[in-house]
């Protein structure tokens, strides 16, 4: 059992300063295990994007507790956190965010060159299995503005992949797609969590794809209400 | 003058000596109003025009190694043979003067163009961040901290000035060299042909230096600005 949490929340509660005090989050405190496949749903302006923040350890501007594994991460330094991040968490947006200077290999290899625990042949190997896995090894060489937005997702989830992360965390990551690449994003997603038992957490306002996920967690107000 | 090798000149002393002396070489330093007036002869010639003894010496002039060292070293023959000495500093104060503040002035100009210059490279380093917002907030998401941010601009802009200062040193060389042979004729310094040119190499050190200085000082605050560059802001403003 305590093993088994990946990510848990302890009394978290989030402000905004401007214009007005206003509190987004309001002592939320949720728990995500290893291996599930949850999806954080809500209205837009309900602070779930807001709550993903503060787990991605980017925002750390907030009152209450994040544990990561077991290990609290609320008040360590700036330097710690980026650690936290390339070695535990991979991320998904909405938008791409790839390097428009490095061609795709080079852009799913960063997060492992970053972290060198592999050699850079190794992580080129690696990273070429995601692509291939993602069916995208035709497109390594290729540079990020020559691809479709459905490949760039696809681009974004073997960047996201490439350090093994404890959890993948999703900001709406179909919410740019067409219906055909988001079911395609979602069929890879629900792989990597039935084939290699990958967490993942995926803020979306999608419904069709949050009713397919293991967990459904729907927030209104700052609250969780299911 | 219209004197040559071979000819004989009559020479009189203040004290009304006469002395019949023959050219045997024509000496020039290069300054006219010198060469025209001054004549070089041996010592015992001299003393004999004089009628003077043979221990009967009015000047000696000593060329050192190390030009600085002339203080030090007069005061030290002044102390030793108990005799009125002068350095080269002292007697050529005025020539000192002018070349210092000319120095001065060449510097002034040559900081104030790495100003200029730093300026833009601040400017152009400012703007790139703007543009490379996106990724320095998914750099800073998949885990490169503010300092990894920070040292990829400082970087960036170390690269600029060592290619920017190399590639400087090497036109200033060419643009030397050439200066080098663009005949300089003037009567005041009949031994200068060409305009003369000063390759030491602690100007290119200094010039590398400077420009290595300037632009790393520039790219310092953009850089800091990009390790400050709040990911979550970004990628919730799209």
């Amino acid at each position: 059992m305590e093993n088994n949490t990946v990510l848990e929340t302890i009394g978290l509660s989030k402000y905004f300063y401007d214009p007005v005090k206003f509190q987004v989050l309001k002592e939320i405190s949720m728990r995500v295990n290893h291996g599930e496949f949850v999806s954080i749903v809500g209205k837009s302006g309900c602070g779930k994007s807001t709550l993903l923040y503060l787990l991605s350890t980017m925002d750390t501007d907030y009152e209450g507790q994040i544990l990561i594994h077991n290990e609290l991460v609320t008040g360590k330094t700036d330097k710690e956190l980026a650690l936290i991040r390339n070695e535990k968490i991979g991320f998904v947006f909405q938008f791409h965010y790839l390097l428009a200077e490095y061609n795709v290999l080079k852009n799913v290899m960063l997060p492992g060159m970053k972290l060198a625990k592999y050699s850079d042949k190794e992580l080129e190997h690696r990273a070429m299995e995601h692509l291939k896995t993602l069916d995208m090894q035709d497109q390594a060489l290729k540079m990020p503005n020559q691809l479709s937005g459905g490949q760039k997702q696809r681009v974004a989830i073997a960047h996201a992949l490439i350090n093994d992360p404890l959890i993948i965390m999703g900001d709406e990551p179909t919410g740019n797609l067409d219906k055909r690449n988001s079911d395609l994003v979602f069929d890879i997603f629900n792989k990597l969590t039935q084939e290699q038992n990958q967490t993942l957490l995926v803020v979306t306002h999608d419904t069709d794809f949050a009713e397919r996920t293991n967990r459904i967690i729907t927030m209104e107000d700052g609250k969780i209400i299911s | 003058m219209l004197l040559s090798i071979g000819d004989i000149i009559k020479i009189t002393t203040t004290k009304g000596n006469l002395a019949s002396l023959k050219i045997v070489g024509i000496s020039e330093i290069g300054i006219a109003e010198i060469d025209n007036v001054m004549s070089y002869t041996s010592l015992a010639t001299a003393q004999k025009i004089l009628g003077e003894p043979t221990n009967y010496i009015t000047d000696i002039q000593l060329n050192l190694y190390d030009m600085t060292a002339a203080p030090v070293v007069a005061k030290e023959f002044q102390d030793t043979f108990n005799l009125d000495t002068i350095d080269y500093q002292t007697a050529n104060s005025q020539f000192e003067t002018g070349s210092t503040v000319r120095s001065i002035i060449s510097y002034s100009v040559g900081v104030v163009l790495l100003i200029v210059a730093g300026f833009g490279i601040y400017n152009i380093l400012n703007m790139m961040i703007y543009e490379k917002m996106d990724s320095i907030a998914i750099l800073k998401a998949t885990g490169f901290s503010g300092n990894d941010v920070k040292w990829i601009f400082v970087s960036l802009s170390i690269i600029i000035g060592l290619a920017g200062g190399l590639f400087g040193l090497l036109f200033g060389y060419i643009f030397s060299s050439i200066i080098d042979v663009i005949p300089f004729e003037t009567s005041s310094l009949p031994t200068v042909k060409t305009y003369p040119i000063n390759y030491n190499a602690i100007y290119y050190v200094i010039g590398i230096v400077f420009a290595l200085f300037t632009t790393t000082i520039a790219g310092l605050f953009p850089a800091l600005k990009a390790s400050k560059v709040d990911p979550v802001e970004i990628i919730r403003g799209k």
